[in-house]
């Protein structure tokens, strides 16, 4: 009976963390939120006080809030990487009352929070609902009520499963192509032989499937390149350093490391300087990462590595051209608009592509 | 342990061997990979002397990777069995207090900026604040679990929830990064020192509570609060208090490991550093054949634990083990452990050490 009585208490105590944070992320921004506040209560000051103006409600609201258009944002937590700090203050620029938006924004890591805050921003009536949703799956039925509800659904940094007529555009980065970039350019520097260290993403994530893709199929096709390890670190540098470290003290040879994000490739280069192995321009290893980090780009300005592949998190402004079209009642050109990357290669890169594409 | 309390008339000459017995788990499955490593490959222990891209004499080679990756576990072994002891229960919170320690350490370091030139703070400021910081979470979970008399692990499931947010949040969610190489010599090594700092920073620690346990009475109102909270306050021990002093306690070592992490890379990333470090910091204790409801602990075995974690952990990694697959491992490990302390388990392994014969003979029986 304790015992049962001790597991509801778990299940109530973890019920009521999750909800204190939802509350804490939604009232992170506690300006936006409370003019979104505001908004609400003058909209349903209208409905008790004029029932009759129910139709021009939508108008009187707008007016109220002086021509603001509303948006709900959902986003995964910021802290997730510096690519999402990047992203979420991106956001965070263009959506505000100065260019004319009143938004609201939500984070979480877990699918199904995220679409019962969805849920939430559809009965809060906002015009745009912009979405970068934590998995794939589940979508559906909160798409639709969206699209009853006259909400436009703009998808951005990551894709869903589900119907393309339930949303108008989606904003994202080809992870493929990011790989591809890559891997093409690995390619070009003509060594004779490619003995690889692959450190992987957390498995299944879009990214690390994208860029793994990529370099899998490149080291099938051609004889003279070759995984020395291909293992998960899961974005941690710390794993990255004890594989590359394991690789070290095995005594095999490597003379490129190819890491899925900066984070790891920081790790795999404190293993190389504990063993005293050249890298970089000019080095024994090529090392090459993602994620555009300012201080990975000033390692490569350094020469310390040799590429780094941009993952573009500054879509917000594409967004935003999207909905004044749509305002001024222009569809957007195609519904899938794919971010331009860039990769940056430490012998070409400058002090100016630093500090433009450093996030 | 459980057995050896069911069986009073036997203490005496139970007792050693039972010590004995406990501290042979993590010897016995230390060997098993020393040997599975040197049978595999004999070049795995080979230490040698060379420079590091400094131009600084460093030690290299899989044991001393071994020993310098553990050091936090290491550290954080000791808290945890200390706390498993008095509370009869752990800390799940102590990956997310790491992430709590390297913030404050890096926002001291830092101030607003989050790349400095120079460093806002001394060093040692900088981990003083840390440690003042990690004890002061500790004791919110000690109050928590002994004055308020909620489950550990209930209590510390709250810190294990918000700890990654809230530290995010002491450093405005930017990622600090340090330059300064003085930064990175607790976590790397100092230069002129071919030891790496972490496994010298672990020693110190060990010398350290190996003399609280020897000079105190720590070690005796530990087990004594964790056998039996009740007897212990009618002997004039505040058990309440013995309780909350280890959370405290493990508040310090996370704060030591917490430094270690953020000085090896200089920076920090909140979601996954120290990912999952509690579960290996519980098998530790459970590694040294300390038992999980708590009372009496061995504190060496439980530290050894920790080495024995991470000498699996890197040996996968040198057999080109994914590393998706390692808590797959682990968990055979665990299951092993599990079944080896089981009460019934060693019953029927004593029967068959003082009655081979006769238990040949049930056997045959059967």
């Amino acid at each position: 009976m304790k015992k049962i009585l001790a597991l509801l208490l778990v299940c109530a105590m973890l019920f009521a963390l999750a909800a204190c944070t939802q509350t804490n992320n939604t009232t992170s921004d506690t300006s936006n939120n409370t003019t979104n506040d505001t908004s609400n209560t003058d909209n349903a000051d209208t409905n008790t006080d004029d029932t009759t103006e129910d139709a021009t409600d939508d108008t009187t609201d707008d007016t109220t809030s002086g021509e603001l258009i509303k948006v709900g944002i959902i986003n995964n937590d910021p802290n997730e990487s510096g690519y999402r700090t990047a992203n979420d203050a991106d956001m965070k620029r263009v959506f505000c009352e100065e260019n004319g938006y009143d938004a609201s924004f939500y984070y979480s890591l877990k699918n199904d929070e995220q679409i019962a805050a969805a849920q939430k921003f559809v009965q809060d009536e906002v015009d745009y609902l912009l979405i970068s949703a934590a998995g794939t799956a589940g979508w559906d039925s909160v798409l639709m009520d969206a699209q009853n509800a006259g909400i436009q659904v703009i998808l951005f940094d990551r894709t869903i499963d589900a119907d393309p007529s339930l949303y108008v555009a989606s904003v994202v980065s080809d992870m493929a192509l990011e790989g591809e970039t890559a891997v093409n350019w690995l390619d070009s520097q003509g060594l004779e032989e490619y003995n690889i260290i692959h450190i992987q993403g957390v498995m299944g994530s879009a990214a690390q499937v994208g860029r793994t893709g990529a370099l899998d199929e490149k080291v099938a096709a051609n004889d003279n390149w070759n995984l020395v390890t291909q293992q998960t670190a899961e974005w941690n540098a710390e794993t990255a350093q004890q594989i590359v470290q394991s690789v070290i003290d095995s005594g095999k040879e490597f003379n490129v490391i190819y890491a899925e994000n900066d984070d790891m490739a920081k790790g795999a280069v404190a293993a190389l300087d504990k063993a005293n192995i050249s890298h970089g321009v000019d080095g024994d290893v090529i090392i090459m990462g993602f994620d555009c980090n300012k201080w990975a780009l000033e390692e490569l300005l350094a020469g310390r590595w040799n590429y780094d592949g941009q993952c573009n998190p500054f879509q917000a402004s594409y967004i935003d051209e999207i909905i004044q079209g749509l305002e001024n009642g222009q569809a957007p050109e195609s519904q899938v608009i794919i971010l331009e990357e860039k990769g940056f290669d430490a012998t070409t890169i400058t002090q100016e592509d630093v500090d433009n594409y450093g996030i | 342990m459980k057995a050896g309390r069911l069986e009073p008339r036997e203490k005496q000459s139970k007792l050693r061997s039972l010590f004995r017995r406990q501290i042979f788990i993590p010897i016995a499955a230390l060997l098993v990979l020393v040997i599975f490593n040197l049978i595999t490959n004999p070049s795995f222990f080979a230490v040698k002397l060379d420079y590091n891209s400094a131009g600084n004499p460093v030690f290299t080679g899989n044991l001393v990777t071994i020993l310098d990756n553990a050091s936090e576990l290491a550290i954080l072994a000791i808290g945890m069995t200390l706390v498993t002891a008095a509370s009869g229960g752990q800390d799940i919170s102590v990956g997310a207090a790491i992430a709590i320690a390297g913030s404050v350490t890096l926002r001291v370091l830092c101030g607003d900026n989050a790349r400095p030139e120079t460093l806002q703070a001394p060093i040692i400021v900088a981990f003083l604040v840390c440690c003042v910081a990690s004890m002061l979470f500790g004791a919110f979970n000690g109050t928590l679990v002994a004055y308020f008399k909620i489950q550990p692990m209930v209590a510390t499931l709250i810190l294990y929830t918000a700890g990654r947010s809230i530290a995010a949040w002491i450093n405005n969610n930017t990622l600090p990064n340090i330059s300064e190489p003085s930064f990175g010599y607790a976590g790397n090594f100092i230069p002129g020192i071919p030891v790496p700092t972490p496994i010298l920073i672990a020693i110190a620690c060990m010398i350290v509570i190996a003399l609280v346990l020897k000079f105190t009475t720590l070690g005796l109102y530990t087990q004594a609060v964790g056998i039996n909270p009740n007897s212990s306050r009618l002997n004039g021990i505040n058990p309440a208090f013995i309780k909350f002093i280890t959370y405290v306690i493990l508040g310090l070592c996370v704060a030591v490991a917490g430094f270690i992490k953020v000085s090896r890379f200089s920076t920090i990333n909140y979601s996954v550093v120290a990912k999952d470090i509690e579960m290996d910091a519980i098998l530790a204790v459970a590694l040294g054949g300390n038992a999980l409801s708590g009372g009496k602990f061995n504190m060496a075995a439980s530290i050894l634990g920790a080495y024995v974690i991470q000498f699996l952990t890197t040996t996968l990694y040198a057999f080109n083990v994914d590393s998706s697959a390692l808590p797959a491992y682990k968990a055979v490990v665990v299951i092993i452990l599990v079944v080896l302390s089981a009460p019934t388990f060693q019953q029927k392994l004593t029967r068959l050490k003082k009655k081979p014969k006769m238990a040949a003979a049930a056997k045959e029986g059967n």
